[in-house]
């Protein structure tokens, strides 16, 4: 493949009332890697549908090989051989057609020109060629829903490759993967490259990012940072100091928030279909204790479980009292609160307003008689809220899908603070959410444990786990293998024991 | 969704989506107002208040029935058994009536009970068994159509009918319960159904909870909502409704016809669905399906002025209510 070089120069993207984009100039030639990092809202997102034609109300230049072009429109971008994978793989994808379907789905709707048949034995053999070259070991056969998260990640690229990209956009990548599966991505990315694709790489994970890239941009408020060389010499805290425009302490030191007596006590939870099976642990007050764990080790199930949407056998007791909760609305009544991975599907009402989102688990204290709602006090609160979290907010009444990501986390953990729970299962809550709203986040579960609220954090950011539970235990395959103090642990041993280690 | 985009923003989109139906209605209302000018008189047989009392009668069942299922629509539901449900209501108080010779107040009662069978139904079809919810009210339709039918012996069910075992029907319809069904009684219970249902929408937290099962079901139920409970109550206030919208046909009409009250599924669907829009709500609502029941009203009643044909008239219909439902969703698109 020639070599090929694509200049984005002086971009510059308005919405109404923001600048989205300032100025920014990127480029990007085959064969590199080429990092592009910075907080929520920097612009990063937007930058990159501007290349990839779908922002059409850029203004500035971009130029393939020192030729202006024009990308206003997705196909323009495809005609260059630019394509993107954005975060959303299930966007992409029809669930209910198969893996060849799926990787050929642009050849058989954009190449198949006057022919009505579709030649299903040279689409398979077509996909099944791609998907051996990228040494991605799924049947073409299988239907695209039964695929995990990194298999259709995987069938996207595949979908790219297709199409003979010259230039591939990867927005987020490695957020869902667990850390095999990245390996595996970052191999079949650093094979594209090889063969000269020109690779634009997303992520907030940023020790990753030197694994893989050669070159990085950083971005902050729309506005381009700096653009260079990747290696040693550039530490992880000089990039988020780009990135935040000020001194960050990199390690967060937790506080001791005075562990008091037991509030849980679990003993033998099993999920009823197997999903977690012989779970014991305990909880005190004011205690943060870490479910650590990588991708599909079951966390989930876990936090579930215990908040009463699955069926379990085992016994919970809480504050000395055996309860089993029948369903989350039981577990609610009972003071636990659960701030689940999936924040916009499961823990904000997307489409309703601030306030509304914060007082939906506690109507009860905004009803009087005939269970009308004082929404006058409902607001109030609301604005307290906000100005007790933080969220960034025009006001309480907006939507919040209009939010960032870490804003509608806060608004979550305002919903569950607002309706006084006092046992936090907390589920990924850090997942794409920037550096600063990340210590906003550990500043409030810590706050949250200093008034005596006992807190489950499960994730697999095992540097998280470690500056801020006291206890971890380990999952794997369902089970807690190990029960670990976290100031006398590193990341090395927890990895070996997710990994199945004993 | 991009930063900055805020809900103030003006287009003529977003307009249109807030104020289509109302506009729709003034439109249509003007448009009936002089095609039905009268030169002579020097005013609109269609403005006279005669006229536009017939219109809130006319629209009256169909109200109370799509009010009932702006609650199915709420928790994102879809009850296309109301239909059956009134006509059933409408065969079974009639019986109560004409074979028991029961009094109003019982056996309005019984037919509201027996009617909530029909939602307690779909409850378990929707939330136990987990059916799509329009498959599940479709087949309950069929059951209870068939039921109506059954239970009246496939006829009709009037005063002094001759009952199948040949002899003659012993009771009568009572006046009061006719009073129902005449203005300004049958607009006045419409108004309290309508009123009734804003308020447990808007004002009470059962309605919130509806709301926020409908917007996010997943989300609603780890908030700690019981989201089946809010789903049955959304269907068993379906069929109440829906009951009494037939029961209001009954006091109208003073008998019940074979599947009276089917004809009244798809006006009341049109309404609940156009009443989506109204002022921007964006979701069912009470306020709104009153207004899409108006407007489905005037251009029934305007058309019949106008003296189209009847055969004619479906044509025209569909088209108003197409355009109408058009400026709700066709610009609503880019709000996703």
């Amino acid at each position: 493949m020639e070599d090929m070089k694509l200049e984005m120069k002086n971009i510059s993207v308005e919405f109404p009332g923001v600048k989205a984009l300032d100025g920014v100039d990127f480029t990007l030639t085959s064969g590199t890697i080429h990092a592009l990092v910075g907080a929520n809202g920097a612009g990063k997102s937007t930058l990159m549908k501007v290349i990839a034609g779908a922002n059409s109300h850029y203004s500035g230049k971009i130029l393939l090989n020192g030729e202006p072009v024009e990308t206003r429109l997705p196909k323009q971008a495809k005609n260059l051989g630019i394509e993107i994978v954005y975060q959303e793989v299930d966007t992409a994808l029809i669930p209910y057609l198969t893996v060849a379907e799926n990787v050929m789905f642009n050849i058989m709707v954009n190449n198949a020109g006057k022919k009505q048949l579709v030649n299903w034995k040279k689409i398979k053999q077509e996909a099944k060629k791609v998907l051996d070259k990228l040494n991605v070991n799924v049947d073409i056969n299988k239907i695209t829903s039964e695929l995990s998260l990194a298999e259709k990640q995987m069938i996207l690229i595949a979908r790219c490759v297709i199409a003979k990209c010259k230039f591939l956009i990867l927005d987020e990548p490695t957020a869902p993967l667990s850390n095999s599966e990245t390996i595996e991505l970052f191999r079949v990315v650093k094979e594209l490259a090889s063969e000269g694709v020109g690779v634009v790489f997303i992520s907030h994970r940023l020790y990753e990012l030197y694994e893989i890239c050669d070159l990085i941009t950083i971005m902050r408020d729309g506005k381009l940072v700096i653009a260079t060389q990747l290696d040693e010499s550039l530490t992880q805290n000089t990039i988020v100091e780009y990135m935040l425009g000020r001194k960050f302490e990199e390690v967060y030191v937790k506080k001791n928030c005075g562990i008091g007596e037991t509030l849980l006590e679990i003993d033998n939870l099993t999920e009823k279909t197997n999903m977690v099976k012989d779970l014991s642990m305990t909880l005190r007050k004011g205690e943060i204790v870490g479910i650590a764990g990588l991708v599909g080790a079951g966390k989930t199930e876990f936090c579930k479980t215990l908040f009463g949407e699955y069926p379990y056998k085992g016994s919970i007791k809480l504050n000395g009292k055996v309860i089993h909760f029948k369903n989350p609305t039981q577990a609610v009544k009972s003071g636990f609160a659960l701030v689940p991975e999936e924040r916009r599907k499961e823990g904000v009402l997307v489409t309703d307003p601030v306030y509304s989102n914060i007082s939906i688990a506690a109507m009860n204290k905004y009803c009087k008689f005939l269970s009308i709602i004082d929404k006058k006090k409902e607001k109030e609160d609301a604005r307290d809220m906000i100005s007790k979290l933080g969220i960034k907010t025009p006001s309480e009444c907006q939507t919040v899908s209009l939010l960032s990501g870490g804003n509608q986390q806060k608004v979550v953990i305002g919903k569950w603070l607002n309706s006084e729970a006092n046992i936090y299962i907390y589920d990924e809550p850090t997942k794409g959410i920037d550096v600063a709203a990340k210590r906003d986040m550990y500043e409030l579960i810590e706050k949250l444990a200093l008034k005596g609220c006992g807190a489950i954090y499960a994730t697999s950011e095992f540097d998280e786990i470690l500056s801020l539970c006291d206890r971890i235990y380990v999952m794997y395959d369902g089970r807690f293998v190990k029960e670990l103090v976290a100031s006398q642990t590193d990341i090395k041993e927890l990895l070996y024991y997710s990994t199945g280690g004993r | 969704m991009e930063k900055g985009l805020t809900n103030k923003k003006f287009s003529a989109g977003n307009f249109i989506t807030k104020w289509g139906t109302i506009i729709t209605i003034i439109i249509m209302f003007l448009i009936f107002t002089f095609a039905n000018w009268d030169p002579d008189t020097n005013s609109s047989m269609f403005l006279s208040s005669t006229n536009i009392i017939t219109i809130l009668r006319s629209i009256s069942i169909t109200t109370i029935i799509a009010t009932g299922l702006t609650f199915a629509l709420s928790v994102n539901g879809m009850d296309l058994s109301i239909g059956a449900c009134a006509n059933f209501a409408n065969t079974f108080i009639m019986t109560m009536f004409v074979w028991y010779n029961l009094n109003i107040g019982l056996s309005i009662v019984l037919t509201i009970g027996v009617c909530l069978l029909i939602g307690v139904v779909n409850s378990i079809l929707i939330v136990k068994f987990k059916i799509p919810d329009m498959i599940a009210a479709l087949s309950v339709m069929f059951m209870f159509q068939g039921v109506a039918l059954t239970y009246s012996k496939g006829g009709a069910i009037t005063e002094r009918m001759t009952r199948p075992d040949g002899s003659q029907a012993p009771g009568l319809v009572p006046d009061a319960f006719r009073e129902l069904g005449t203005q300004p009684w049958i607009i006045i219970i419409m108004l309290i159904v309508v009123a009734f249902a804003h308020f447990f929408l808007n004002y009470t937290k059962h309605g919130r909870y509806m709301y926020a099962v409908g917007g996010n079901p997943e989300a609603a139920k780890l908030s700690g909502i019981a989201v089946k409970k809010y789903k049955i109550l959304a269907y068993l206030m379906s069929a109440g409704l829906a009951s009494l919208g037939g029961i209001c046909l009954a006091a109208r009409v003073g008998t019940a016809q074979v599947s009276a009250g089917d004809a009244y599924m798809m006006p009341s669907v049109a309404a609940a669905y156009i009443g989506f829009s109204v002022l921007g709500q964006g979701k069912a609502n009470a306020f709104g399906t009153l207004l899409g029941a108006i407007m489905v009203g005037l251009l029934e009643n305007g058309l019949i002025m106008m003296t189209v044909p009847y055969y004619a008239m479906n044509i025209i219909k569909g088209l108003v209510l197409a355009l109408a439902l058009a400026s709700t969703y066709a610009i609503r698109k880019h709000n996703k």
